[in-house]
Formats: structure tokens, C-alpha cells, sequence
């Protein structure tokens, strides 16, 4: 269980008429990477701007190191934010911008000099002390930021799509430099993204949300290997979803009847006659010129598209459903239009209920 | 081809040069009755009604304040503006911000009456302020002046900072926030620095209303002492004396060096920052690479 | 889960009312005071009686409206209409293009250049209207020229003239018509003229169809900027038009001065709203007046 170090309980936040926080129940633990994910609109900047103390839970408990903040400003809490925008104060240097916390604080100047120098050095600034943030690039902005907000040893780190703005190999790059420093510090980190990818390289824990929701709470390859819900199978990853109807249940393997043809997934707790979807990630697909033992979905090969490091190649099933599969070479013995059969180890399908919503 | 590319770059350059030309035909425009003016100084003459000649008399009579009217009426005009530009601007930049931040019943009645002074024509207003003051028995004089001035004032200096004030402005306010600076700290350290170009925009519009308002100023100052523009509107039935062009001269002079001065300042200073940061960049550097 | 209607918002913790009265506060109260009131006022007045020493007689009367119909008056208020409406017009033909020449120009190069714009409005407005008369004498440098030229047998009499309290009106109005018109041209993205002429419009086409719609609200401005304050000027006539000429601003005026007559005074004022009010009116039809661009 660890502890928690951050506790939102029945959280609920309207915006007007507009429910865009609904029923949250969150534990965070100390020293873990979590990330809120989801599309936009979905309320996670919401939860982590009323962690913040920027806006005010409608209704709901929120706990930060055990203590109750929602009366709390913003700068009575012991959490620091990195903005999205980066936020740095464009009418002062580095060196002020990063010092500003310490010096409301009214740290002595020569701490406060040795902790920018440290803080600088830690995100590899060091040397742009007197620098104005409009002559500072994207990612030199964001790890101002950062040493602006971690100066404070905050217990928890909030960060609201820091690196949006960066590019993609800029991106990569800022995302392994966060975790390790997330290690390094032993803070808790709480992430906000839209982008998945992101989320599982970096997280400890993914909580995906939707619609003020969140689906589903675990650990990146938890979420990856077993989504509990079509978006969260969608939302992660790719994968190809069928939908079907239960035609058997026995010793954790499912029989499903779907307009492609039938085919054969683990999973327990299902009924027979009950619908259900059923997922597979494309990297688990695999064709062959025959049907195999198991079962097999006739299917056309459409086309394949080159990524650099896997192939994706496109299948047409019997009416008309595309399916997705990937590997890192591609298969020579295979062409476009051929016909082929399609099939996958049901040990790695996902059955998964119907209209579920979990926490 | 090549013809059509010359005759295009042709066209170019021709409509370039008009556009030009008709540019410095505005400014000459504008310019000329400032050049007239400065000109007339030198006028030897009594009266300005004609050129009769060059002299610098005219200097020395204002440098010798003798012309007591007139330096009495440029202190008076002074001591006005500054207190109409503290005022306006204070009371001005507080409300940009409010209204900007803020929503409340009657926001948008407030709205609407800011923009009335900037709307509606000075003399209405003037009228409508004389009409009460007089009814409520307010003697006329260097108050009703200042609330006059102000009156207009504020309503620039509120426009002047809502349109320097961007969405980016909250969220700074909120990092300041979020690294422990209460709303206090946040108004003076963070709030106010970052708008400081609209507010010595909002200063400076403010001082030039009031220094040059001639309507407001001639409605409500009774029989009392007069502001400079009130004493050049009065004295142009008479005619001019030269000495107020040199006053003016002198004035703008200073203006149009204080101006020079101030942006040779901020390139300077521009400069250095810039300097320092890459000189501390390269010893950096070369400590690390070496 | 069903939804239910939010629950009542918890007791506002944040600093209280305190901030919000500090900053909106003190503008709104002024405004009140001193814009709100005394329009109001004036109004009340224009329905006064004016009684037989110069004061007020708080008695309702329509008089002052009614003298504003007669030929007098009427006279003097169509002829102010048109003098503002011809230098709105002129400021507008004139100014666009300066604006747009301007606004073409790399950012630093624009600020300095409307600095250099603003630089002649610091000296006193009054200096530089007589400025113009000394230059419009009889006696004075254009005549001057104008005779050696040949042009003119004798000296052409341009003071105290409709004509030259129009140049000063439209030096004195062209800064408040060319901000607006540049402030809305710079906001014109040079991508929009490119997509008009990749798609095959001639320059004059693209200025028709895109520069001149997207540019509307400085345009708009500019009108309300320079009409307006043009209807009510009286400084103008008063150093170019020596008493000769009159326009709605000076009788205002004289009404508050030698003629004492207030309700008089108070009901022109009253037309002058009505006539801002319009106008106002009609430029919210296309946008709300805080967009309207100002400084």
C-alpha cells in the first residue's frame, strides 16, 4: 500500500453546468512516478490544478502529506508546479527566477546562491544565470522551470505537460532526463500528458481518464497487457478491437462468435450469450497461408507501411474490418492481395466487458 | 522572361517609392506647423502675426522670467499633470487589472463608462462636470482642474494596460503563487514588474492629455489662475508673443532629448545584459569542454 | 451514475472581496461620480427653463429643444455635421495609406516610426493652430509664395475661412484616424494576402476582398475617433476661425460663458450624445467597444 502522500477522496469539480470532475478517488504514493492520462477535456489538468490549490474541489477531500489543503492557497502548500507554458518570470534572469522561492522565504543569500548554482547544475544549466527567459530556447525554458520549482524541495512535483511545446527528439530526450531526476530526488512526481507514449515510458503508475473519469489506475505494462475497458484498449497502444457474442466458457477460455468469424481469447468471468469486446495488439497477430488448430480468420492483405524499426502490415478480414498486425521484419513470403489466414495465441487476447467503467 | 521579372521588380520598386514619398509628405504635414512654430521664436517682433526678422531676445526674456504669466501658468499646468498623471494612473492601472481579472455585477456598465470620456466630445463633458459643480456650490479652481483631468486620464490609462495585460499575465501570477509569494507579494514582485512598459505607456499618454487639455481645463478653472493652454487660447485675441513659442520650443526640446536619452539608456543596458550572459556562458563552457 | 446538479459551492476561501474592491473599486466609483452623474445631470438640465438672470429654473420645459430647430441653430449644427464628416472622410483617404505603409514595416521600425508621428502632438495643440495661421496670413509665407508664383493677383484671404479651421481640424485628427487603422493593418496576417494571391486575385482584388473587410474595425474606430471629436471642437474655430466661424463646440460653449443660457447649452450637449450614442450603437452591431482599439 505504501503511503500516501497525496489523497483526493469523492472529489468533485463543476465548472458551471459542466461535471468535469467526477467522484475521484486517488492515492498517490510517496517517492512514485504517476501520470494522469487522457484526451483533452478529460479533467486531469483540473485534478492537478486543484492538488495545486489554482482551483477549488466543488466537493471532496484533498490531503497532501496528510493534511487537508482545500482551504489552502497555493502558496501555503508544499507542492510546486511546472507550468505548461513554463511560466518564468520574463521580467527577471535565471538566477531570479530560480532563487524567487527561496527568497520569499527569506533564505539567507549566500544559501540561496549556493542552492541556484546547485539546482542549475542539476538540470544542466549552469552558466546562464543572468540570461532573460526570451532568449532562452523551448527546452532551456522548461529546465529553468523545473530547477524554479524543485529548489523548493517540494515533497510533490506537479507538472502540467511540461514538454508539449518541445520537439520530438527534444521530447524523448527531456522524458528520460525527468525520470531519472525523479529517482535521483526520491520526490513524488505527478505527470499530466495526453501523449501515451509518454505516460508509459516514464510512470510508475497511469491513471487513464476520460470525461472526469478514471478508467483504470496500474502500472504501464498492468495497463498495456490487461485494459479493462475498449478505450483504455484503444487509448494505449494500438489494438484491434472485435466485438462479439460469448458462445462458450470453459476453463478460462472464451469462445466468441463476431461478424469476422469466430475466434478464441482467455477470460474469466464471462456468460455465454454475453456480448463482449475483444482485444489484441497487432505485435501478437499472426498470419499464416492455412488455418491452424486454434482458429483463423480469413483475411486479404491490404497494404504494409515501413516505420523505421517494425512493419505494420493491414489486413482485410471477411467483411471488411481492418486488422493490424506488427513485427520488426517483414514477411517476405507475403504480398499485397494475397489471401491469408489470421490467428493469435488466446493467452494474449483481452476480453473485456461490455460499457465497463473501473477504478 | 526576364522582362516580365524587370518590369515586376520595377513596379516593385516604383510603388515602394511612392508609398515612400507619400509617407514623407504626411510627416512634412505634420511636421510643418511644429517647424512654423519653432521658427516664429526667433520673430522679432512683439506680436507673432509676422516674420520680422531673427533674434534670440525672446530666450533671454524667458530665461529672465520676466513674463511672470507665463512660467506661473506652466508651474500651475505642471503641478496638474504630474498629480492628474499619479492619480489617473494608480487609480487606472488598478482598475485594467480588476476589470480584467475580475467579473462582477455592473461590470458592464463600468465598461461603457470608461469609454465615454474617450468617446463622447470633451466640451460635453466639460459642460455636464461645470453644470454640477456649480449647482453643488464647489468653488472652481485647481481641484475641479484635477478631477477634470483625471476624468479623461483614467479611462486611457485603463485601455492602455487591459491591452498590455494578456491571459499569460494569470499564470504567472500563479507560479508566483505556487512557490510560496501570497497575493501581496505576488502584486508588487511579479504583477506589477511585468506590465511596467503599460504602465509607463498609461504615465506617459496620461501626462500629455493633461499638460496640453485645453477644453476641460477652460471650463473649470473659473476665474482662478489659468493652465498654459488657457493662457495661450486667452492671449490669441491679443496675439501671441513670441516667448511662448520659445516656451514651447524649450519644452519640446527637452521632451525629444529626454526620449533619446531614455532609449540610448535601454540599448545600452540591453547590450550589457547580453554581454555578461555570454561572457558567462563561454567561461562555462570552457571550464566543462575545455 | 446519474448526474445530479452541482452541490452548493463551498464558502469562497480565497482573500475575500478585499482585492477585487481595491483594484475595480476606486475606477468604478469615479466613474460613477464624475462620468455617470454629471451625464445624467446634464441631461435633467437640458429640460430645465433658463429664468430671466442666466440662472436655472427648475421647471420642465421643452424650450431648448425647440430652439435647436430654428433656422439659426439648425444651420450651424448642419454645417458642423459636415465639416466632421468631410475631415473624417479626408482622414480616413489619407490616413489608410500611411497606415498601411507603416504597418508593412518590421516591428522596430513601426514603433519608431509612430513615435516619430506622436513626437509634433507633444508641443501645445494651440502652438501649433497658430502655427497654421501664421503660415495662412495675409501677409504670411504661403501667400507670399502663392503671389511670386503667380498663381493669385492678391493676397487670398485663408484665416478666419470653413476651409482652414478644416486643415487644422485634420492634422489635429489624423494621428487619432491612423493608430487604429494601423493597430487593425499590422493584425493582418501577410500568409491571408499570399493564400488571395495564390489563388489568382490581382492586388487590387486582394485589397478589396481581404485587406479592406479584415482591416474594418480600425477603419471603424478611426471613424468614432475623429467624427465624434470633430462635431464638438471649439478650440479649433476659436484659433483659425477668430469668432467668425461657429460650430456646435463654440455655441456649447457660449452658453456657458457671456449668454448664460444652461438649458440651451445643456440640450446641443444632449444632441452631441445622442449622435455618439448612434454611432456607438451602430459599431456594436460588428463589434463589442472594448475591442475597439484606442492606444
Amino acid at each position: 500500500m505504501g503511503n500516501s502522500i497525496v489523497s483526493l477522496q469523492h472529489v468533485e469539480k463543476w465548472f458551471g453546468s459542466n461535471h468535469v470532475v467526477k467522484d475521484m478517488n486517488l492515492e498517490i504514493e510517496e517517492g512514485e512516478f504517476l501520470t494522469l492520462l487522457g484526451p483533452s477535456g478529460c479533467g486531469k489538468t483540473t485534478t492537478l490544478r486543484m492538488i495545486a490549490g489554482f482551483e477549488d474541489a466543488t466537493s471532496g477531500t484533498i490531503e497532501v502529506q496528510g493534511e487537508r489543503v482545500e482551504e489552502k492557497e497555493p502558496f501555503q502548500r508544499d507542492v510546486n508546479t511546472v507550468f505548461q507554458n513554463y511560466s518564468l518570470f520574463p521580467h527577471m534572469t535565471v538566477y531570479d527566477n530560480v532563487a524567487y522561492g527561496p527568497m520569499i522565504r527569506k533564505v539567507p543569500k549566500d544559501e540561496i546562491k549556493k542552492r541556484v548554482t546547485e539546482m542549475l547544475e542539476l538540470v544542466q544549466m549552469s552558466g546562464y544565470e543572468k540570461r532573460k527567459p526570451d532568449a532562452l530556447s523551448g527546452g532551456q525554458k522548461q529546465r529553468v522551470a523545473i530547477a524554479r520549482a524543485l529548489i523548493n524541495n517540494p515533497r510533490v512535483l506537479l507538472l502540467d505537460e511540461p514538454l508539449g511545446a518541445l520537439d520530438l527528439k527534444l521530447r524523448k530526450q527531456m522524458q528520460i532526463e525527468l525520470k531519472r531526476l525523479q529517482r535521483k530526488l526520491d520526490i513524488t512526481f505527478v505527470y499530466v500528458t495526453h501523449d501515451q507514449e509518454e505516460a508509459m515510458t516514464m510512470s510508475d503508475r497511469i491513471a487513464v481518464m476520460r470525461d472526469g473519469v478514471i478508467l483504470q489506475i496500474g502500472k504501464p505494462t498492468d495497463i498495456y497487457d490487461h485494459p479493462r475497458t475498449k478505450f483504455v484498449a484503444d487509448f494505449i497502444g494500438e489494438s484491434n478491437v472485435f466485438e462479439g457474442t460469448v458462445s462458450r466458457a470453459a476453463g478460462g477460455l472464451l469462445t466468441v462468435e463476431t461478424p469476422q468469424g469466430v475466434v478464441t481469447t482467455c477470460g474469466e468471468g464471462f456468460q455465454p450469450g454475453e456480448k463482449l469486446y475483444v482485444s489484441i495488439r497487432p505485435e501478437f497477430v499472426s498470419i499464416g497461408p492455412a488455418a491452424s488448430e486454434s482458429f483463423s480468420l480469413p483475411a486479404k492483405v491490404k497494404d504494409f507501411i515501413y516505420m523505421g524499426a517494425v512493419t505494420k502490415t493491414s489486413l482485410d478480414l471477411a467483411d471488411g474490418k481492418e486488422i493490424k498486425l506488427s513485427r520488426f521484419e517483414a514477411d517476405s513470403a507475403v504480398h499485397e492481395g494475397d489471401g491469408v489466414f489470421v490467428s493469435w495465441d488466446p493467452a494474449r487476447s483481452v476480453a473485456i466487458k461490455a460499457e465497463e467503467v473501473q477504478q | 522572361m526576364k522582362s516580365t521579372k524587370s518590369r515586376k521588380l520595377r513596379r516593385q520598386r516604383s510603388s515602394r517609392f511612392w508609398s515612400g514619398f507619400y509617407a514623407v509628405l504626411i510627416y512634412t504635414v505634420f511636421y510643418i506647423p511644429v517647424a512654423v512654430m519653432i521658427a516664429f521664436s526667433f520673430n522679432d517682433a512683439p506680436r507673432n502675426y509676422y516674420w520680422q526678422g531673427f533674434t534670440t531676445r525672446w530666450y533671454a526674456k524667458l530665461f529672465s522670467f520676466a513674463n511672470t504669466d507665463l512660467w506661473d501658468a506652466l508651474i500651475y499646468s505642471l503641478i496638474i499633470a504630474l498629480l492628474a498623471t499619479a492619480i489617473s494612473v494608480i487609480i487606472g492601472v488598478l482598475g485594467g487589472i480588476g476589470l480584467k481579472k475580475f467579473e462582477f455585477r455592473g461590470k458592464k456598465f463600468i465598461n461603457m463608462m470608461i469609454y465615454v470620456p474617450i468617446i463622447v466630445p470633451e466640451i460635453v463633458l466639460a459642460v455636464a462636470m461645470l453644470i454640477i459643480f456649480i449647482t453643488i456650490g464647489v468653488k472652481l479652481g485647481m481641484g475641479t482642474i484635477l478631477i477634470g483631468h483625471c476624468t479623461f486620464c483614467i479611462p486611457y490609462a485603463v485601455v492602455t494596460i487591459k491591452g498590455r495585460i494578456s491571459g499569460d499575465n494569470e499564470t504567472l501570477q500563479e507560479a508566483s503563487m505556487d512557490l510560496g509569494a501570497n497575493r501581496r507579494q505576488t502584486f508588487w514582485r511579479v504583477t506589477v514588474p511585468s506590465i511596467m512598459p503599460g504602465i509607463t505607456s498609461a504615465a506617459f499618454l496620461s501626462f500629455t492629455l493633461s499638460i496640453d487639455d485645453v477644453v476641460m481645463s477652460n471650463m473649470l478653472s473659473g476665474a482662478t489662475q489659468s493652465t498654459l493652454p488657457v493662457l495661450i487660447l486667452s492671449m490669441n485675441r491679443t496675439g501671441l508673443t513670441p516667448d511662448t513659442n520659445a516656451l514651447t520650443t524649450v519644452m519640446i526640446a527637452l521632451l525629444v532629448i529626454g526620449l533619446l536619452t531614455v532609449n540610448a539608456f535601454q540599448r545600452r543596458r540591453r547590450k550589457k545584459d547580453a554581454r555578461l550572459a555570454a561572457e558567462a556562458e563561454m567561461a562555462i563552457s570552457s571550464a566543462h569542454g575545455g | 451514475m446519474t448526474e445530479t446538479a452541482p452541490p452548493a459551492a463551498r464558502k469562497k476561501k480565497r482573500g475575500s472581496s478585499l482585492p477585487r474592491l481595491a483594484q475595480a473599486g476606486p475606477v468604478s466609483v469615479w466613474m460613477v461620480l464624475f462620468v455617470t452623474i454629471p451625464m445624467l445631470f446634464i441631461i435633467y438640465i437640458s429640460f430645465m427653463t433658463r429664468n430671466t438672470f442666466g440662472g436655472i429654473e427648475y421647471k420642465f420645459s421643452l424650450t431648448s429643444y425647440k430652439t435647436l430647430l430654428d433656422a439659426i441653430y439648425f444651420v450651424v449644427i448642419a454645417k458642423s455635421l459636415k465639416v466632421a464628416l468631410v475631415t473624417t472622410l479626408l482622414c480616413l483617404l489619407l490616413g489608410y495609406p500611411f497606415a498601411y505603409y507603416i504597418a508593412r514595416k518590421p516591428p522596430q521600425v513601426a514603433s519608431k516610426l509612430i513615435m516619430l508621428i506622436m513626437i509634433p502632438f507633444w508641443t501645445n495643440s494651440l502652438m501649433r493652430l497658430n502655427a497654421w495661421m501664421l503660415l495662412f496670413q495675409t501677409n504670411g509665407p504661403v501667400n507670399n509664395a502663392l503671389l511670386s508664383l503667380g498663381w493669385i493677383s492678391q493676397p487670398h484671404k485663408f484665416i478666419y475661412t470653413d476651409w482652414l479651421v478644416m486643415v487644422g481640424l485634420i492634422t489635429n485628427m489624423l494621428p487619432f484616424a491612423v493608430l487604429p487603422m494601423y493597430s487593425s493593418i499590422e493584425k493582418l496576417q501577410n500568409s491571408l494576402l499570399e493564400a488571395s494571391a495564390d489563388l489568382g486575385a490581382r492586388p487590387s482584388v486582394t485589397f478589396r476582398k481581404v485587406t479592406l473587410p479584415l482591416t474594418f474595425p480600425g477603419i471603424f474606430s478611426a471613424i468614432i475617433l475623429t467624427f465624434i471629436p470633430a462635431l464638438g471642437i471649439y478650440t479649433v474655430t476659436d484659433m483659425l476661425g477668430g469668432g467668425k466661424v461657429l460650430y456646435i463646440g463654440n455655441i456649447i460653449k457660449n452658453q456657458f460663458g457671456v449668454i448664460r443660457n444652461w438649458p440651451l447649452g445643456a440640450a446641443l450637449s444632449v444632441l452631441l450624445l445622442l449622435i455618439t450614442a448612434l454611432l456607438i450603437f451602430i459599431y456594436t452591431r460588428f463589434a463589442r467597444i472594448e475591442d475597439m482599439e484606442v492606444v
